[in-house]
């Protein structure tokens, strides 16, 4: 088990859950509300410097009795540690959390991904857009377990909306301004 | 001596057959222009591009049937070859493509994701090209080798061949998306996109 655990409980009380061990990657789980907080600490900390972010995602189980979970995979370039840490949210309820953007830039897309596949919010995002799909795709969210394989519209409807998503439209909607301001960039 | 017998073959015709044999001419030399130079549009986003890429490649070398020139930009082209899926996202760009395409155009769907949708039966894929645009030759494989996409290329030669600049159809007229924004109707596109194979046991519904 990963030290950091022990000393995110000691830090956080009891935001942090339960910790443990899955093919020798070390898991954490932190309430939805000390998640920025506990990032920030976890990167910052000179013990901890976890200072790079591998990848954010969700996973949603078929069971749909288990909470929906939002993934972050860190790595300690210095140390060469490795931490998971999770947020469970409700399926049903309100999936908002807050964006980490402000610490990794490169939580970008990876968020924007998450939010496209998942429907999560991520409140502080600089520019919440689909990224995946195109951006006014309207069937919903695709990796939700309440998705339909073929999407929700008929196939000709998915041809139609898909020929009138134009990306030149898309460029000019950016052109116009339509995104959302970079962090740093005033 | 032979010469006058055709003569005289000829007088006893209609007076249209000279014309038909001088369309006729027309239309081999033109046909065999266009069949013979090719130049193809590379649309690939999956593994068959890769074998495209090898039927472009020296072994097979499809130079060898007059597509020297692989065209990159769709305004110097004549065949646009989709080689791979095609997921919704990019049906607005190759509509675009094949619209900014010179007449006359063909279009060659190669592998079965092109084609049908392949084992794609998702809400994300284009279920067949042809809901998108005209498709002339398809090329069944997963991937097709490149002999098979050699061969497509050969039924489209004798396709070409046997266009004809004098009859009265439209043929090379555009057909640009209607009033819906669609090239079929919503029922045709629907049916074309029906699961078969072994996806039959999902539904939409589900």
């Amino acid at each position: 088990m990963n030290p950091t655990v022990d000393a995110l409980r000691a830090t956080f009380g009891n935001a942090i859950g339960r910790g443990l061990e899955s093919c020798g990657d070390t898991i954490v789980y932190v309430a939805r509300e000390s998640l920025l907080d506990a990032m920030t600490w976890l990167r910052d900390t000179p013990q901890q410097g976890y200072d790079y972010l591998v990848d954010v995602t969700a996973v949603e189980y078929r069971d749909r009795e288990r909470p929906l979970e939002l993934v972050y995979q860190l790595r300690s370039l210095p140390r060469g540690a490795e931490l998971r840490v999770k947020v469970e949210l409700d399926p049903r309820g309100d999936l908002t959390v807050d964006s980490i953007v402000p610490l990794w830039r490169g939580a970008d897309w990876l968020e924007r991904e998450t939010f496209d596949m998942f429907g999560v919010t991520f409140r502080g995002h600089p520019d919440l857009r689909r990224i995946l799909m195109w951006e006014t795709y309207a069937e919903g969210y695709p990796l939700r377990k309440d998705f339909p394989l073929r999407g929700r519209f008929s196939r000709a409807e998915q041809v139609r909306q898909a020929l009138a998503a134009n990306p030149a439209d898309m460029r000019e909607r950016l052109r116009r301004g339509e995104r959302g301001k970079l962090p740093h960039s005033e | 001596m032979k010469r006058v017998i055709e003569t005289k073959a000829v007088s006893g015709q209609s007076p249209n057959y000279l014309l038909a044999k001088f369309q006729d001419l027309v239309d081999w030399a033109v046909n065999s222009s266009r069949a013979n130079s090719l130049w193809p549009m590379p649309f690939g986003t999956a593994c068959c591009a890769i074998e495209f890429m090898a039927t472009a490649a020296s072994r097979y070398d499809f130079a060898r049937f007059g597509m020297e020139r692989q065209a990159f930009s769709p305004r110097q082209a004549d065949v646009l070859i989709c080689a791979g899926r095609l997921p919704f996202k990019l049906a607005p760009v190759i509509r675009r493509i094949y619209d900014q395409m010179p007449q006359p155009k063909w279009v060659i769907s190669m592998g079965a994701c092109a084609s049908t949708g392949g084992i794609f039966d998702n809400y994300a894929m284009v279920q067949g090209i042809d809901t998108i645009v005209p498709v002339d030759v398809y090329v069944p494989g997963c991937p097709p080798r490149p002999e098979g996409l050699l061969y497509g290329v050969l039924l489209l030669h004798k396709k070409i061949k046997g266009e004809s600049l004098f009859d009265r159809v439209p043929r090379r007229a555009e057909q640009p998306l209607d009033e819906r924004g669609l090239r079929l109707p919503p029922e045709q596109i629907d049916e074309i996109s029906e699961p078969f194979g072994n996806s039959v046991h999902q539904f939409r519904s589900a």
